[in-house]
């Protein structure tokens, strides 16, 4: 405490830790804030959306079916006289937390595979890099419809079946991080001065892969949302009366050409959102990377 | 090199028998059979003998491993047996039926994404930091963050509702380019977003390379210096993202085919699952990760002979 304080008034140059220096990138990247500032507000929306939203979501407004935007509803109303905003809003429940349920689950099956393939190596690295293997080749989106088959249909049954292979790209990714920081000159020296190997595993290795998991993760949970989007909108994901944007999306496509609002509404919301988390991550990444200057 | 692809070859085998296997048990666990969605939505309820006589007919009063062990000699001759759904026709048929409507989508996407990914990512990186760098990022960061069937339905929604251009949906074959513009563009995303990025990155590598400095410090005309030696060198790793996307192109988008109805193998295997299709979703799904891994095992082995640099020998 103290010694930052005096090296603050007497040193002319500021002495950043790797923290404040990541801090300090991010901060000053203006598009990553905007992206930020749009998610906390769609988190905070989808949490407070009883208090955000105008109406409930189910609440059937006889007097307006099937209304374009108006005074009232600003983003319309569906078949049975539903606000969209308000659906819109509570769907966003369901989006946000599918990726981000689905990307935890991915990130605590794939970090201690790959961290284990990365560092026992052998056999188990072998075993672990077939499964990878057999795993990746099945194109994702034929087993997720097949999962959603077994499974019975539901919130949860999403997660389980992104999560199946979703892994994947973390395993390889920390195995990948494991196996060349193992050879860096600072873990050799840390066990040339007598280091035990859990101080290693803790103190260099998962610190050193904490970085790109997380961006990583950023980057993975849009992937989840538009996956889950995307079986939603053929039908198998998310079931009413729960609402998400892919659903939304996929339940009107057949009236575009009355209803255009229902389509294109929660298109926007959904493309915006992506957006917002892939520049995020992307500022995330650029943050991490001490190379580039600000 | 020798011993490389004999064990890569080895490892597909391998690959394609645990696929078999993890799809094989995976869809006996769908709950109901084959018979249950007939009998529930005909109006006449099939007499359960009936559904005994048809479940000993396709071998499904089998343990499963040996149901397993019959398909499997089976698809070693070519024979994927008879579809549950369509009655009297051979998957093989089913197949050889809907597949050329996929390679078509197919071929045609790869052409256009090739043209469009190789064009943005050459001139973003041949300018970096000015206008066309900022537009092909744009472009990607589009094609990246607007899935193909948001983008699809409003493509359709502009060009075919509001405009009255285009066909709403439908597949005329040949003879009708007007059905293919909004399909192909719709599928293009994701392929020029992959060709885009390696393309600019890959050249952008090799334009900060020593020998591109050497060539043009020795007095190299630049339009030599870009064509020998910085597309040649660059565009090599791009050639090896083209043959596994091109393997996942030509099998179909369920996405796309189901909007702009085309009756594809992408649609028809969707359609299959929700009809508890065994054979044909089994022979489909065969069929992608059979092309997919042939198309990955094919460019390891070119990657291998065109870059003297990857050591395979060590591997293992």
């Amino acid at each position: 405490m103290t010694t930052t304080e005096t090296t603050a008034i007497a040193a002319p140059f500021k002495h950043r830790s790797v923290g404040q220096a990541f801090w300090f990138r991010f901060r000053h990247n203006r598009r990553a804030m905007i992206a930020l500032g749009f998610i906390i507000l769609e988190i905070l929306a989808a949490v407070f959306a009883p208090v955000v939203a105008p109406y409930p979501p189910d609440k059937i407004h006889y007097e307006a079916l099937w209304s374009l935007p108006t005074k009232d509803h600003w983003m319309g109303t569906d078949d049975l006289g539903r606000d969209v905003l308000s659906r819109i809003i509570y769907g966003g429940r369901v989006s946000i937390s599918v990726g981000v349920l689905a990307q935890t689950m991915q990130v605590l099956i794939g970090l201690p595979i790959g961290a284990i393939a990365g560092l026992l190596g052998g056999w188990i690295d072998y075993a672990f890099m077939r499964l990878i293997d057999i795993l990746s080749s099945v194109p994702s989106l034929l087993l997720y419809l097949l999962m959603m088959l077994v499974l019975p249909r539901g919130f949860g049954s999403i997660i389980i079946a992104l999560s199946v292979t979703g892994w994947i790209g973390i395993a390889r990714l920390v195995r990948g991080q494991v196996l060349s920081l193992k050879a860096t000159d600072y873990v050799r020296a840390a066990r040339g001065m007598g280091a035990n190997t859990r101080h290693i595993i803790v103190a260099h290795l998962l610190r050193n892969t904490l970085s790109p998991v997380m961006v990583s993760v950023t980057l993975g949970i849009p992937g989840a949302m538009m996956a889950e989007a995307g079986l939603s909108f053929l039908g198998i994901g998310i079931s009413p009366p729960m609402s998400s944007w892919g659903q939304m999306i996929g339940l009107y496509q057949a009236y575009i050409q009355t209803s255009w609002h229902l389509t294109v509404f929660p298109a926007l919301v959904l493309s915006v959102t992506m957006l917002a988390w892939f520049t995020l991550g992307d500022g995330l990444r650029d943050a991490f990377d001490p190379s580039i200057q600000v | 090199m020798f011993r490389f692809i004999i064990m890569r070859f080895g490892g597909l085998i391998g690959v394609l028998l645990a696929v078999s296997i993890l799809t094989f048990f995976l869809m006996h666990a769908v709950p109901g059979g084959p018979f249950d969605a007939m009998t529930a939505s005909t109006a006449q309820m099939i007499p359960l003998e009936l559904v005994r006589d048809l479940e000993v007919k396709y071998g499904l009063d089998k343990p499963l491993w040996t149901q397993y062990w019959l398909f499997l000699r089976a698809a070693l001759r070519g024979d994927f047996g008879y579809s549950f759904y369509a009655s009297g026709r051979t998957v093989t048929e089913l197949v050889q039926q809907h597949w050329p409507y996929s390679i078509h989508v197919g071929l045609l996407t790869l052409a256009f994404s090739s043209v469009v990914g190789l064009a943005l990512g050459i001139v973003a990186a041949m300018n970096p930091g000015r206008w066309p760098d900022y537009f092909g990022t744009g472009v990607s960061l589009f094609c990246m963050t607007v899935p193909s069937f948001v983008f699809a339905k409003l493509m359709q929604y502009i060009f075919s509702v509001r405009l009255g251009l285009l066909p709403t949906s439908g597949w005329e074959g040949w003879a009708e380019p007007k059905y293919w513009i909004l399909p192909v563009l719709s599928n293009s995303l994701g392929p020029v977003l992959t060709l885009q990025r390696y393309t600019r990155s890959a050249i952008a590598d090799v334009m900060r390379a020593n020998y591109v400095r050497t060539a043009r410090a020795k007095g190299l005309g630049e339009a030599k210096v870009t064509l020998i030696h910085i597309f040649k060198n660059a565009l090599t790793p791009v050639v090896t993202v083209a043959g596994p996307m091109t393997a996942s192109l030509i099998t179909g988008s369920i996405f796309i085919e189901s909007i702009f109805r085309i009756p594809g193998l992408g649609w028809y295997t969707n359609v299959s699952i929700s009809r508890r299709d065994y054979p044909l979703i089994l022979a489909s799904t065969l069929l992608w990760t059979a092309l997919i891994s042939v198309t990955y095992f094919v460019t390891d082995i070119i990657y291998a002979l065109l870059d003297p640099r990857v050591a395979y020998m060590k591997e293992r």
